[in-house]
């Protein structure tokens, strides 16, 4: 079975905290169906650091990647069945409601090439 | 010169491929892999039935000879990098070596998978619609792309990045559960729809492949309604197609002007079509769920029977664009019921419904709203009124047919 990455994005001014029971109930369903590979809120989007390297410079910059009105607020990693199993549990996120869940197919590690 | 061996790959083509397709996908689990093997089959179909002579079934030599073709690319392919995946695809297509006399049900299952698969949410709008044609229509890109007004390349990249998709986030290949099945069935003719319209309401671009366009939307939607028997808005959307295209010819006079209606040289419809249509659309409504389409087909089916001579039931054409309404609430058809209520109950009536519609910033450049403003102010006797209404539906016209009836009309007013 794939793993999904479900990225959660809302407003950064939002209360995160307010819907703690909803959250609770959503991560232990999910760690009960033997769904949840990990989990995690992020801090706000301040702390954040974007590193890139060009020209073998490597470049930091204060912030995240894309500054936008929604921020990538948590994360979850699901192992399902198939993309229409991870889009019914992104539904069940409260993001989904005032923010959007972005749904990323994880590359399995046996279709890495090898680099040799 | 006849070639008799093309002559029965292009029926096999048409009648057969998707759903050799269907199948070998799943068993293959990947688009692209059972895609090319199809067509290797094709191609080598050609070569193999002008030296050989036609083989008795033609179908299955070709679902047999796919299926090798398919197994050679999955043993060569070192791409599908999971070795336990290759190897179960593997399995089911050996097993399938001598397969038991398929039952009809299991190759309508596939097709509806591919339908389903074509047809995800999860893909975008344009995406579907091009795979949907490209996979099930067996479209080439080249044709799409011109139908569609589009550059070949971006096209194919479009083609090719929903099959990556499909691929790389397990897009499933199956008939939706239950739950989600109404909404995916409306997804699937949603598309159907779209592909119908692109063909249908275009005045530029390859009029021959936009035809192209109505047919194969028209056969995909009774294919459709075929695997999903119960599905009333299928049946309707079916007939509200066939109700529309039965009437292309008419639409348009040997100069290129729209001809309205109640004036269309009526041994141009198509009585085959129509009476399809009905048929379609009496099966819909004894399902009992008038849905959108359903709603659509029977006012078409009313305009039509209204020219047959007898007046439009115009007051039933109000009351079904009420119901449509309560549906899909939209200013369009809010404007159709007005403009029924008008030639119904009086042009008063109608103009009392129009005037919240007229001051709607966001319908302030829609020409549709203008034009019927005019026809309803000129029943109405309010000649001033009128000539201003068409002279600024006529500024907003950018179709030159439309345009063309529209300063008639005017002319009909000042003359």
């Amino acid at each position: 079975m794939p793993d999904y990455m479900l990225l959660l994005y809302a407003p950064e001014s939002e209360d995160r905290w307010a819907d703690m029971p909803l959250w609770q109930e959503v991560t232990e369903s999910l760690r009960e169906a033997g769904l949840l590979v990990a989990n995690g809120p992020l801090h706000p989007v301040d702390s954040a650091t974007t590193v890139r390297v060009r020209d073998g410079e490597t470049e930091l910059t204060d912030g995240p990647f894309a500054v936008t009105k929604e921020i990538l607020a948590g994360y979850y990693v699901l192992n399902c069945a198939d993309l229409d199993e991870a889009l019914h549990h992104a539904a069940r996120m409260p993001t989904a409601r005032h923010g959007s869940v972005e749904v990323r197919p994880i590359v399995d590690p046996r279709e890495i090439p090898a680099g040799d | 010169m006849t070639d008799p061996a093309a002559t029965t790959a292009v029926r096999v083509f048409h009648d057969e491929r998707a759903a050799v397709l269907a199948t070998l996908i799943r068993y293959v689990g990947d688009f692209q892999v059972a895609e090319d093997a199809v067509q290797e089959a094709f191609e080598a179909a050609l070569a193999t039935w002008r030296r050989d002579g036609i083989p008795k079934n033609p179908g299955a030599w070709i679902t047999v000879t796919a299926r090798r073709r398919a197994i050679d690319r999955l043993r060569r392919d070192r791409s599908v990098a999971d070795r336990a995946e290759r190897l179960a695809a593997l399995l089911r297509l050996d097993e399938q070596e001598h397969p038991p006399m398929r039952e009809a049900s299991a190759i309508a299952d596939d097709r509806l998978r591919l339908i389903f698969t074509c047809c995800h949410p999860a893909l975008d709008l344009a995406a579907r619609v091009a795979l949907t044609l490209r996979t099930l229509g067996g479209l080439t890109t080249g044709e799409i792309a011109r139908a569609f007004l589009v550059a070949e390349p971006t096209m194919g990249k479009r083609i090719v990045r929903a099959k990556r998709k499909i691929a790389h986030a397990h897009i499933p290949y199956r008939v939706p559960a239950p739950e989600d099945l109404p909404d995916r069935v409306r997804g699937v003719l949603r598309v159907v729809y779209l592909i119908f319209n692109e063909g249908y309401s275009a005045s530029e671009g390859d009029r021959l492949v936009r035809s192209d366009l109505c047919s194969e939307a028209i056969r995909l939607g009774r294919l459709a309604a075929e695997l999903m028997p119960d599905d009333g808005e299928a049946w309707g959307l079916v007939a509200l197609m066939l109700l529309h295209d039965a009437r292309h010819a008419a639409r348009v006079d040997e100069r290129g002007t729209y001809v309205a209606l109640q004036e269309q040289d009526r041994s141009l419809w198509d009585r085959d079509r129509i009476g399809e249509g009905l048929r379609a659309l009496r099966r819909a409504v004894r399902l009992g769920r008038p849905g959108p389409y359903q709603l659509q087909a029977t006012i078409t089916a009313l305009h039509i029977e209204g020219s047959d001579g007898d007046a439009t039931d115009w007051a039933r054409i109000a009351e079904l664009y009420g119901a449509l309404g309560r549906l899909t609430p939209s200013p369009v058809v809010e404007l159709n019921r007005a403009a029924a209520i008008g030639f119904a109950h009086g042009a008063e009536a109608g103009l009392t419904l129009l005037d919240p519609l007229l001051h709607d910033p966001a319908l302030e450049r829609y020409q549709p709203l203008h034009a019927t403003h005019a026809e309803l102010l000129s029943r109405a006797h309010d000649l001033p009124s009128a000539v201003r209404a068409y002279e600024r539906a006529i500024a907003l016209s950018t179709n030159a047919v439309e345009r063309a009836e529209l300063e008639r009309r005017l002319r009909t007013l000042t003359g």
